[in-house]
């Protein structure tokens, strides 16, 4: 191993060592979680669509650790599978929505003027249109697809991540260090990206970690209504919709993919809150 | 006689990286009744940390923790909350820095003189009134009767100072505690309060802590001077003493800082200007059908820089100081008047400028704090001009940064940190570096000393002579305090509010005649010596206008409000005429030469 990713190690287990408690707890879940949507599918014990099973809603046992579905197949090897959807098209589409609210956050703010007032008004018609109502005129419009749900959490979820960047953009515009770039005559791509943005990455982390819960529980919602993810395919809140039947019996089925989307979202949160209470933390100091 | 106030052994320490360190350091003291003590010191000297130790207060991760304080008959280390809430506003009281953040907005200023005393009872409101009637007329506050119904915005900085110290002694406290209560203010509006301190204190006896990092202040104010640094008592004695013969070195460095000596003349090149501006008007707001800005700052200034020399410009907050800098850096543009640089005109808009009238100007602003980039570490800070003017890289670029860390003192280590890594004044040293890493002609420099510590402050003077020398650029030196301009430049203008009301060479500012706002900004520097407050003459007796008072009308004298030496029926009726004095002097004044020596020698 080189160097560098020896200290990037180093420096990450510092942090990791260095936050409170709860943080801690939710960088432990987040960890998992993404372990599991990298290696989950190669791991499971059974195939993801094998009735394995004569029992539907079967108990925890020893042979299905998790029971099985309302077919009979191995809940566990469904979730592994489910985790992967539900993480990585989140990932993705708040990675899109972070990304593009920013880049355009910061346009404005160095712009200023016209295109800033322009690009705001947009986005504020934008940021007024409910994201489920969106999505599911999306849905109804262009059928269900992986790339369509991104697409549409991405574009629900920009406007935030926008106005976030942009009132931090603006506030450190106005900074003498940026001033001092101005008066060196730099251009303003370069004040954007070199002074503005590295100012503004911190907060905009903890956004992006509110953002991907905000797409996590939309697509989720979508599934559970039979419009996010389709079948053969199924991310968590399939699972949930899948076993509905179970509830009454109190299956482990419709529980436990419950419980994945609770960890999942409430570690993330736990994360952020860590993190952004440790840098406030060190501003003050 | 047993004295009122007894500090034993204090002791103060602060959490800091985990671990414990202490910022006061077994410091003791004692003030007989009716006297001043000054604590004096440069910042994290913790003469601010013991003067609220006195209220039995600690800031928040700090704590007490030892020795022994008495006030009276009282041991205020030893009280319970309950107690110490008795004791603060009513046995010891305390008059911040800033008034201005002090005062809640929205009450009237009396109701919030007289709570100290209604919350402890010691009088009924109607007498509680009376008695703020009588501090406020003491205090030397215009309309005593009438203050107090108005509301703090309503009154002048100088004006709330008072206020405050009204709010401290409604309750006659044992002591009071002044926390550098003058620190924020202008000069002119400095004096107004320290002659009403210093009568206050005299007149009702008070026994009074003085906090200040000004020896000039302290000097006029205090009776005894405790020299801290470091948390540790460096030296104590009686002011005179103190002044005159200190004893400790560390004394000796702080009183030279503080009166700062001439640092090299510089030699004008060459007989076209640098720099030479003409009729300049700039401001903000929406440019009206006229093309004037909303709120005009500067009004019709000229200037010129000769190559090699300094040009110094002073004013109070608002005098328009920092946005003539921003013009020329073309920050700020300009909505009348021409800017030649090197005999060619320059585009006061930034997009107009080539790379090239970038690199010879540059501008070095005030606050070190804010003015370097968080996020990048020394070495790119310096980097950054070196590549983007002179396209040097790499090694070449990694020898010219360690160049520029030695011209400027710094060790080539520190290229590696953060700003955050840095102490203040290390952190102006890296500005200054940035702006010579470009090798300009003109260097604007905005306050840059003005937020650092005397002794600090001095260093960088030092630095900015010896750099002139070696380098011949031209500097802008723009500062409020006229004994650093004094000290390094060769040229002297005075700006008040946007107008250039006096102008000459260093030498024109060391006699009169001057302008009458010059003549009131010279004297009202505090000098180092006990009992120049109580010998100023008359005429500076002037009074600041409160905030949003009507400005004099357009194209009078701006001064006409607060000129102790007003011309009824000529200055409030026609403009002042700019009248060369000789010698490259012009004021703008209907006070003729002979008129002027004659009122400021007297």
């Amino acid at each position: 191993m080189s160097a560098i990713p020896v200290g990037l190690v180093r420096s990450g287990w510092r942090t990791a060592t260095s936050l409170p408690i709860a943080g801690r707890v939710g960088l432990l879940f987040v960890v998992f979680w993404l372990a599991v949507a990298i290696f989950g599918p190669s791991i499971a014990p059974h195939d993801v669509g094998a009735v394995v099973s004569p029992d539907a809603f079967a108990p925890l046992t020893a042979a299905y650790p998790l029971g099985t579905d309302y077919l009979g197949r191995d809940m566990l090897s469904r979730i592994l599978h489910a985790a992967r959807f539900t993480v990585g098209l989140a990932l993705v589409a708040a990675l899109a929505a972070s990304a593009t609210g920013t880049t355009l956050a910061l346009i404005a703010a160095t712009a200023g003027g016209w295109i800033d007032e322009v690009m705001s008004r947009l986005m504020d018609a934008f940021i007024s249109i409910p994201s489920k109502m969106l999505a599911l005129v999306m849905v109804a419009a262009f059928g269900s697809s992986a790339g369509l749900l991104i697409l549409t959490a991405a574009l629900s979820y920009t406007p935030g991540a926008y106005r976030i960047a942009r009132s931090l953009a603006v506030n450190v515009k106005t900074l003498e260090y940026v001033q001092a770039a101005r008066a060196r005559g730099e251009r303003l791509a370069y004040v954007a990206g070199m002074e503005i943005l590295p100012n503004m990455v911190n907060p905009m982390l903890a956004d992006f970690g509110l953002r991907f819960v905000f797409v996590v529980l939309l697509l989720s919602g979508m599934s559970f209504l039979g419009l996010g993810v389709q079948p053969p395919d199924a991310d968590l809140g399939s699972l949930v919709r899948e076993n509905i039947g179970g509830l009454f019996e109190g299956a482990p089925a419709v529980v436990t993919p419950a419980i994945a989307i609770a960890t999942l979202t409430v570690s993330v949160n736990l994360l952020i809150d860590a993190i952004s209470g440790r840098a406030t933390r060190v501003v003050e100091n | 006689m047993e004295p009122l106030v007894q500090v034993e052994g204090l002791r103060v320490i602060a959490r800091k990286d985990g671990g414990e360190a202490p910022i006061v350091k077994d410091v003791g003291f004692s003030i007989p009744k009716g006297e001043v003590l000054a604590l004096i010191g440069e910042s994290g000297s913790g003469k601010t940390t013991i003067a609220l130790a006195l209220l039995g207060y600690a800031r928040r991760g700090c704590r007490i923790a030892g020795g022994s304080i008495r006030i009276g008959g009282t041991r205020v280390l030893e009280l319970t909350p309950g107690q110490l809430y008795e004791l603060r506003g009513r046995k010891v009281s305390y008059i911040a820095q800033s008034a201005a953040a002090a005062f809640n907005p929205m009450k009237t200023i009396m109701d919030q003189v007289i709570e100290g005393a209604l919350i402890h009872g010691t009088s009924t409101r109607a007498e509680a009134e009376a008695k703020a009637v009588d501090l406020f007329a003491a205090l030397a506050l215009p309309d005593p009767e009438g203050i107090g119904s108005r509301y703090p915005h309503q009154v002048s900085g100088g004006q709330l100072q008072r206020l405050m110290a009204a709010m401290a002694l409604i309750t006659d406290p044992e002591l009071v505690v002044l926390d550098e209560p003058t620190t924020a203010l202008d000069v002119t509006t400095q004096i107004e309060v320290l002659r009403a301190f210093k009568k206050v204190v005299r007149e009702r006896g008070a026994t009074a802590v003085y906090v200040s990092h000004d020896l000039a202040v302290v000097a006029q104010m205090a009776d005894r001077i405790l020299v801290l640094s470091d948390g540790e008592m460096r030296e104590t004695g009686a002011t005179a003493q103190i002044l005159a013969r200190p004893r400790h070195p560390y004394t000796r460095s702080l009183l030279a800082a503080a009166a700062p000596q001439v640092r090299g003349e510089g030699e004008p090149r060459g007989d076209a200007p640098l720099l030479e501006i003409r009729g300049l008007v700039a401001g903000y707001g929406r440019p009206d059908a006229s093309g004037m800005p909303a709120a005009r700052v500067l009004d019709n200034v000229d200037l010129a820089i000769a190559r090699g020399s300094t040009l110094g410009v002073i004013g109070e907050s608002g005098s328009g100081k920092t946005t003539l800098a921003r013009v020329v850096a073309g920050l700020v543009p300009a909505a009348r008047g021409t800017v030649l640089f090197d005999g060619k005109p320059l585009p006061t808009n930034l997009k107009e400028r080539t790379r090239e009238q970038f690199r010879r100007i540059q501008i070095v602003f005030q606050n070190a704090d804010t003015v370097l980039n968080p996020a990048h570490s020394v070495e790119r800070i310096l980097a950054r001009p070196l590549a983007f003017y002179h396209g040097v890289r790499g090694e070449e670029a990694r020898k010219r940064i360690a160049r520029l860390l030695d011209l400027v003192k710094l060790p080539a280590a520190l290229a590696a940190r953060r700003p955050a890594e840095l102490s203040g004044g290390q952190k102006q040293r890296v500005n200054l570096a940035r702006a010579l890493a470009a090798e300009p002609d003109l260097v604007l420099c905005d306050e840059v000393t003005s937020a650092l510590d005397t002794i600090v402050g001095a260093a960088v003077l030092d630095l900015l002579a010896e750099l002139r020398r070696e380098l011949g650029v031209s500097l802008m030196f723009i500062s409020h305090d006229i004994s650093t301009v004094r000290a390094v430049c060769d040229q002297v203008m005075v700006l008040y509010s946007g107008c250039k009301v006096d102008a000459g060479s260093r030498k024109a500012l060391a006699s009169p005649p001057f302008h009458p706002y010059a003549d009131l900004l010279i004297a009202s520097v505090p000098e180092l010596r006990t009992g120049w407050l109580d010998g100023l003459p008359a005429r500076l007796a002037v009074e600041s206008p409160p905030p949003g008072a009507e400005k004099p009308a357009r194209g009078l004298c701006t001064f006409l409000d607060r000129c102790p030496v007003r011309i009824a029926g000529v200055c409030d009726r026609e403009p002042p005429p700019r009248r060369d004095l000789g010698g490259g002097k012009e004021i703008l004044c209907h006070h003729t030469r002979a008129e002027l020596e004659a009122l400021q020698t007297a």
